[in-house]
């Protein structure tokens, strides 16, 4: 749920990056932080497992400047992908405002991919949410890797309601900016019918 | 479709921060935080150094989401209440409703007294707060919204 104070004139919203297990959700994120100036970002909070596979969420706060003298600051999680880590997720989405679905474009991911897709459709209802009517951006990942699906197919196969497509190696750092920008901008958009 | 956003304004801001003020002081605490349980600061009183006070709020949501789901699990509702303790530094957490009431107090301090104050100051923050939502649902409702002309431009800017 979007948050606005108009004592210390700040405007706080909630972006989710979703997806099945090691698609990248992470890798977004970490780029961003690098990427971001130091005065724009807080610290990376990461509660992953030994073997850095995150276990309840990551977590950054980016601050993105002002919109009608409100300061923008945009709170980016990324949820557990792995199935059984299911409890987490729905926590994690409560009180979201945008999310960004972090497809993995190999081949033998494809059904994770749907999975994961599904679950996501399935956590947000439980959380009164509706996907169609929600801020949403798709990203395909791992364009990098040989064998990756084409996206046509991906994007048939993945894609819900027109949403914006973004080819991404968030490694390099390819794409991921475009698709915080697009979820950032249709949540900001979504303030003008408040 | 995202929740209604919760707007609030100066005057309940105030309230909220001599609520806080007040609790600070009575608990001996270092710092009195009040969170939204999605993780967002509304408002906090006391010496944060430099302490994170965006990842604290987060991850106290977290805790309690958490903790809560863990409540259900043993067929409790929820827990009102989280204390954590340290050899120096504890933190004691305080479900009001859709926010959290969050304690952070030393060895000058004690549990039970911050537990007393807190709770006498629950009432006055979720009296504060119901009023702050009425207002921001009639606002929301009846007042051309800061947001409504916000252009594409405006947007755009932020990622130039």
């Amino acid at each position: 749920m979007t948050f606005i104070n108009y004592a210390s004139r700040e405007i706080n919203c909630k972006i989710v990056y979703y997806g099945p297990g090691l698609c990248g959700k992470t890798t977004n994120l970490q780029y961003i932080y690098d990427a971001t100036a130091p005065q724009a970002k807080g610290k990376l909070i990461s509660l992953a497992t030994e073997t850095d596979r995150t276990l309840f969420f990551d977590f950054m706060p980016l601050e993105l400047g002002t919109v009608r003298g409100f300061k923008t600051r945009f709170h980016l999680y990324t949820v557990p992908g792995q199935v059984y880590y299911d409890a987490s997720r729905k926590l994690i989405l409560k009180g979201v405002d945008g999310v960004v679905f972090v497809a993995d474009s190999q081949e033998e991911r494809m059904d994770a991919n749907v999975e994961s897709l599904y679950n996501l459709e399935e956590n947000l209802q439980t959380q009164g949410y509706d996907l169609m009517q929600l801020p949403y951006v798709l990203q395909l990942n791992k364009r990098d890797l040989p064998g990756a699906v084409p996206v046509e197919d991906l994007t048939y196969e993945l894609q819900k309601k027109g949403e914006p497509v973004f080819e991404a190696v968030a490694t390099t750092g390819t794409g991921v900016f475009d698709t915080l920008k697009a979820v950032a901008k249709q949540v900001l958009t979504e303030l003008r019918k408040t | 479709m995202a929740h209604s956003p919760f707007i609030l304004q100066e005057q309940e801001f105030q309230k909220l921060k001599t609520v806080l003020a007040r609790l600070c002081v009575e608990c001996v605490a270092r710092v009195v935080f009040l969170v939204d349980r999605d993780g967002q600061t509304i408002a906090f009183n006391g010496d944060i150094g430099d302490m994170d006070t965006t990842s604290f709020a987060s991850l106290a949501a977290g805790n309690v989401a958490a903790t809560n789901s863990m409540a259900k699990l043993i067929g409790e509702d929820g827990f009102p209440a989280v204390f954590h303790e340290g050899e120096r530094e504890s933190i004691f957490i305080s479900v009001i409703g859709r926010s959290l009431l969050v304690v952070v107090f030393d060895e000058r301090s004690t549990l039970g007294l911050v537990k007393l104050r807190t709770k006498r100051a629950s009432y006055e923050v979720a009296a504060i707060l119901e009023e702050a939502s009425k207002q921001s649902q009639a606002f929301a409702a009846n007042s051309a919204s800061a947001f409504a002309d916000i252009t594409d431009e405006d947007i755009d800017s932020l990622f130039s």
